[in-house]
């Protein structure tokens, strides 16, 4: 569907045009620069090469981003859009990406990994989950999210040894191409109930009169597409095996940045369309996410099965975002998938380093007396752990602050008293991890392995980012709300 | 240089010297004797800047002094407020004054791990410090919650016993009771816009706070759980023993020496200050509970095997007279509730200090392993008795002044709860003299108790400033009231307001 009267005479895209998805280029070909130059190179020798390529090319999408950030508009006959919006998830996922290359230097040498196409899958799937954020047409989303899943699918797989991380790669393969079936069937019905997938045109249907009763289904069949890929309740059953079983790093990565680019499609399909039966349809999702998630972790004795459930509650938390109004709903779900980001892809930098040869060391009893062994380290996973705990200076406190004060202004009261408990329930398990590094004893005497330069450069950008987000949030926070100004209007 | 001119930035000098302490700490390598010396110096240092406060305080000047405010976070609105007024700035000193004589307590009782030891005493004396300087809600929120960790990892690493049970317990207790806070401090974010206490409360007293008449009564209960649990109010106070049983005496004398004092400093300043209509409306069931904290806390102290177990139990009863004088609503309430504060602070600093003495001489805190000590130990008895006596509020020492201010209070506001908590009195005599009577008289019944060490220079040194300050506390209390006073005044301004609206129907 058209919707500039400039781009349906134009046919060839403009310079300013490829310049809209400058990142996403960037990343595509630093991608397939590493996915050729894989088998040409000496095995040894692709660690260090292409981890470098690929952090690189993320380096440069950052760059292409801010670049970026000075042509604002559409692109592409009205599919892609640059906004504020678009640029804050644009570096969100580049950033991410970035960090978690740096923290899988190390972690691909001691699990003998042939790095090649994981950096390569990396990149690609970034460029995936930049474009959702700057998508503004439905199909195109659907393409961008089919980039980003396909990439991930594949990563989940990565440790081909081990059969567990086979089990995840399957499993998040079945299911996750089952959710997409329903995001494209809800694409469909909307297509119907509206005449077009356009955000803008939709936005104006559902705006204007009667709403089509196929346009209610339409959401509820995207929701359930994309809440499968934000590992929200009721279709979260996928994410603790998942977590289990991939890499470390690649949890790590696809906790944050596939989610972020989901929530920011997720955005729009709620606020810039005008989604109808938003309230009703997140406040049971945000409801049991929350509760489902706190729950199953209070149990877990294996660190990445925690986190997976944790991510379960925090998907539930910046939830609750979406169902406020949108003036500051946006906003605090913008805040809350950055600072979500920084501690949750340092948390998994540390359970990568920790995790050793073969990720032997993921339980629980592997944590006790980190605080001995290695005092840095453990100092550094409980800034983490407290952020996602939600203490104050850190960035998680001022992400559930701002999500929870949205929820009061839209008089959601029986949902943040729902989420505050959770978050005393929470408390309880981050707390566990910090009792057991630095309150108990190692049962056998584990190697205190030294912290390689990149990994120990991922961990400093995840605390600085982590407390700058705690310590002076004000920044962030307006340029979200400007970009949620600019995207209603 | 004329000293004055620090003003503006003291507080904040005084609060954040012993976090850059802690962090200078990280950098230094790890040599066990440099590290405690440099953390005395630390601490003493920041406890010699933190007399600047009284030495400048214009006594007869109400309101908050040493005030500074900077917008800080422009969404939400977040100042970095602080100020004193007579009674937080008292707190501040005791705060300050107590860190120096536990790290030379923990001198040798911490012998591994010592290097983090100082550093989470000095990140907690920051937090200790910040809750009782912040003037914006936001602030005091962050601090108060910033105090749980630090005490928690005290408790948990260096304990002994069920130390992780305990610094759980701790954690959870206060964790889950603060959330309540921070719902009301939301609300009142949500309809007043900003977190600054002096605006919140002309905000309520002008009666422009919209709503606030049906939701007064969820915010005062909101506050005032966050701070039960801390004082601990009967029937709160259940994580209490068990956390000072396996702390370390370091954590033990910040605990009851600082830790509990946030909880009645909160009730003082908040739960008074923001809404006292609700506060006159709630008393008579919070006085009835600080009497039974009262009692209940000295029949339970009565029994106890567990000397450390017994001064647990003590504290309950002693911050049930806090709490009974504060909600008296009279000056001479108010003004012994803030001096039993401090009093308590010094002595039962002290008696904890004692005990770990003890306990590091040999390794148990039951009563029935001592007895005869006063011969083998005879400096060690000497001071014991000194700090019992200040404790059990004998005439002239720091706890007689305070109790007897708030019994006066009390009676005022009613004659019974003013009887039944000058039985309180009573009982500290009784358990603490029997304890006192089985540890150190009649002849020594373990032989292991005839070679003891008495107190060895060190602890000597630790202990002395504190039965001086019990000393001096109890003969010049004017000293300190002449400060608490005005500050209580202010407090207590539109109680009076109201007592005569009352009378005008």
């Amino acid at each position: 569907m058209m919707t500039t009267g400039a781009a349906v005479i134009q046919i060839m895209p403009q310079g300013a045009e490829y310049i809209r998805i400058l990142p996403e280029i960037v990343l595509s070909v630093f991608g397939m620069i590493i996915m050729v130059l894989d088998p040409l190179v000496d095995e040894r020798a692709t660690q260090k090469l292409l981890g470098g390529i690929a952090l690189l090319g993320s380096l440069a999408a950052i760059a292409a981003t801010l670049y970026q950030a000075q042509f604002p508009g559409f692109g592409f006959w009205g599919m892609v859009k640059v906004d504020g919006f678009s640029i804050f998830f644009h570096f969100l996922v580049t950033a991410i990406t970035a960090v978690v290359i740096l923290s899988s230097f190390e972690y691909m040498a001691v699990q003998r990994i042939r790095a090649g196409e994981y950096y390569g899958l990396i990149l690609l799937g970034a460029v995936g989950m930049c474009l959702m954020s700057s998508a503004v047409e439905l199909v195109l989303i659907f393409i961008a999210l089919e980039i980003s899943s396909i990439s991930t699918y594949v990563l989940a797989g990565f440790r081909r040894r081990a059969a567990i991380s086979s089990e995840a790669s399957l499993k998040y393969f079945l299911l996750g191409s089952f959710a997409t079936a329903f995001f494209l069937y809800g694409v469909a019905l909307m297509f119907g109930a509206t005449g077009s997938t356009s955000f803008s045109v939709i936005g104006q249907v559902l705006r204007s009169g009667q709403i089509p009763l196929l346009a209610y289904a339409g959401v509820a069949l995207m929701f359930v597409g994309l809440g499968f890929k934000v590992a929200a309740a009721p279709f979260h059953v996928w994410t603790p095996d998942v977590y289990e079983g991939a890499p470390a790093p690649v949890v790590g990565f696809m906790s944050t940045a596939p989610k972020a680019a989901v929530f920011a499609v997720l955005l729009r399909v709620m606020f810039e369309i005008n989604a109808p039966g938003r309230v009703g349809l997140i406040w049971v999702a945000t409801a049991l996410s929350m509760t489902l998630g706190n729950v199953g972790a209070l149990v877990q004795q294996n660190v990445k099965r925690l986190l997976a459930y944790s991510s379960i509650a925090h998907a539930g938390y910046l939830l609750v975002a979406f169902a406020s109004l949108p003036d500051n709903g946006i906003p605090a779900a913008m805040f809350y998938t950055a600072s979500y980001a920084a501690m949750n892809v340092g948390a998994f930098a540390v359970v990568s380093h920790i995790a050793g040869s073969g990720e032997r060391y993921v339980t629980l009893d592997d944590y006790a007396g980190l605080g001995r062994r290695s005092p840095l380290l453990a100092a550094t996973l409980t800034i983490f752990l407290l952020s996602l705990i939600g203490i104050p200076m850190t960035g998680g406190f001022f992400a559930k602050f701002y999500v929870f004060s949205a929820a009061l202004q839209a008089n959601l009261i029986g949902l943040t008293i729902i989420g505050v408990l959770n978050s005393a329930v929470g408390a309880y398990y981050y707390l566990r991890i910090i009792v057991v590094m630095y309150m108990r004893e190692a049962r056998e005497e584990l190697p205190a392995t030294p912290v390689s330069p990149a990994l120990g450069a991922a961990l400093a950008i995840s605390v600085a980012a982590t407390l700058y987000l705690g310590l002076l949030p004000g920044r962030v926070l307006e340029f979200a709300s400007r970009s949620a100004a600019e995207l209603l209007h | 240089m004329n000293l004055h001119t620090w003003n503006p930035v003291i507080l904040t000098l005084v609060t954040f010297i012993p976090m850059a302490g802690a962090l200078l700490l990280l950098l230094l390598p790890r040599r066990d004797r440099d590290i405690r010396v440099f953390s005395l110096v630390i601490s003493l240092f920041t406890f010699v800047l933190s007399l600047h406060l009284p030495v400048h305080f214009h006594r007869a000047q109400a309101g908050f002094q040493y005030e500074i405010d900077r917008a800080w976070i422009p969404i939400p609105n977040i100042h970095y407020h602080l100020g004193v007024d007579g009674i937080s700035m008292w707190l501040v000193v005791l705060t300050t004054f107590l860190t120096p004589l536990c790290v030379l307590i923990s001198w040798k009782s911490i012998d591994e791990r010592v290097k983090e030891f100082f550093i989470i005493l000095l990140v907690l004396e920051t937090a200790l410090i910040g809750v009782f300087v912040a003037l914006d809600l936001f602030v005091f929120y962050f601090f108060w919650e910033a105090t749980l960790i630090p005490m928690a990892l005290l408790i948990g690493m260096y304990g002994h016993g069920r130390k992780v049970y305990a610094a759980v317990k701790f954690f959870m207790y206060t964790m889950i009771a603060s959330v309540f806070m921070l719902a009301a401090i939301l609300w009142l974010y949500a309809k007043v816009g900003t977190f600054d206490f002096v605006t919140i409360q002309n905000a309520i007293r002008a009666g422009q706070v919209g709503g606030f008449a049906s939701a007064a009564q969820w915010l005062f209960l909101g506050f005032f759980i966050a701070f039960a649990v801390k004082v601990p109010l009967f029937p709160f106070h259940t994580w209490l023993p068990d956390a000072h049983v396996e702390a370390p005496t370091a954590g033990s004398v910040l605990l009851a020496g600082v830790l509990l004092k946030m909880g009645t400093y909160g009730l003082l300043r908040f739960n008074l200050g923001l809404f006292p209509e609700q506060a006159r409306a709630n008393a008579w069931w919070v006085m009835i509970l600080a009497l039974i904290g009262i009692i209940y806390g000295a029949l339970v102290a009565l029994v106890q095997p567990n000397m450390k177990k017994l001064i647990a139990y003590s504290s309950i009863s002693h911050l049930g007279f806090v709490v009974l004088g504060i909600f008296s609503f009279t000056q001479a309430g108010l003004d012994g509730a803030t001096y039993v504060m401090l009093a308590h602070g010094v002595s039962t600093g002290a008696l904890f200090m004692l005990a770990g003495a003890l306990y590091e001489r040999r390794h148990t805190y039951e009563i029935s392993e001592y007895g005869g000590l006063a011969s083998s130990l005879p400096v060690y008895a000497t001071f014991f008795l000194f700090v019992v006596l200040a404790s059990v509020g004998l005439p002239l020492l720091n706890g007689f002044v305070g109790e007897f201010l708030v019994l006066s209070g009390a009676f005022q506001a009613r004659a019974v709860y003013g009887i039944l908590g000058a039985t309180g009195v009573i009982w500290s005599a009784g358990y603490l003299l029997w304890m006192y009577q089985r540890v150190f008289y009649g002849k020594i019944t373990k032989p292991v108790n005839e070679t003891l060490p008495d107190l060895d220079l060190r602890e000597r040194i630790a202990l002395l400033p504190a039965m001086a300050a019990a000393l001096v506390m109890g003969v010049a209390p004017l000293l300190w009231l002449n400060a608490i006073s005005p500050a209580v005044q202010t407090a207590l301004a539109p109680f009076a307001q109201l007592a005569s609206k009352v009378v005008g129907q």
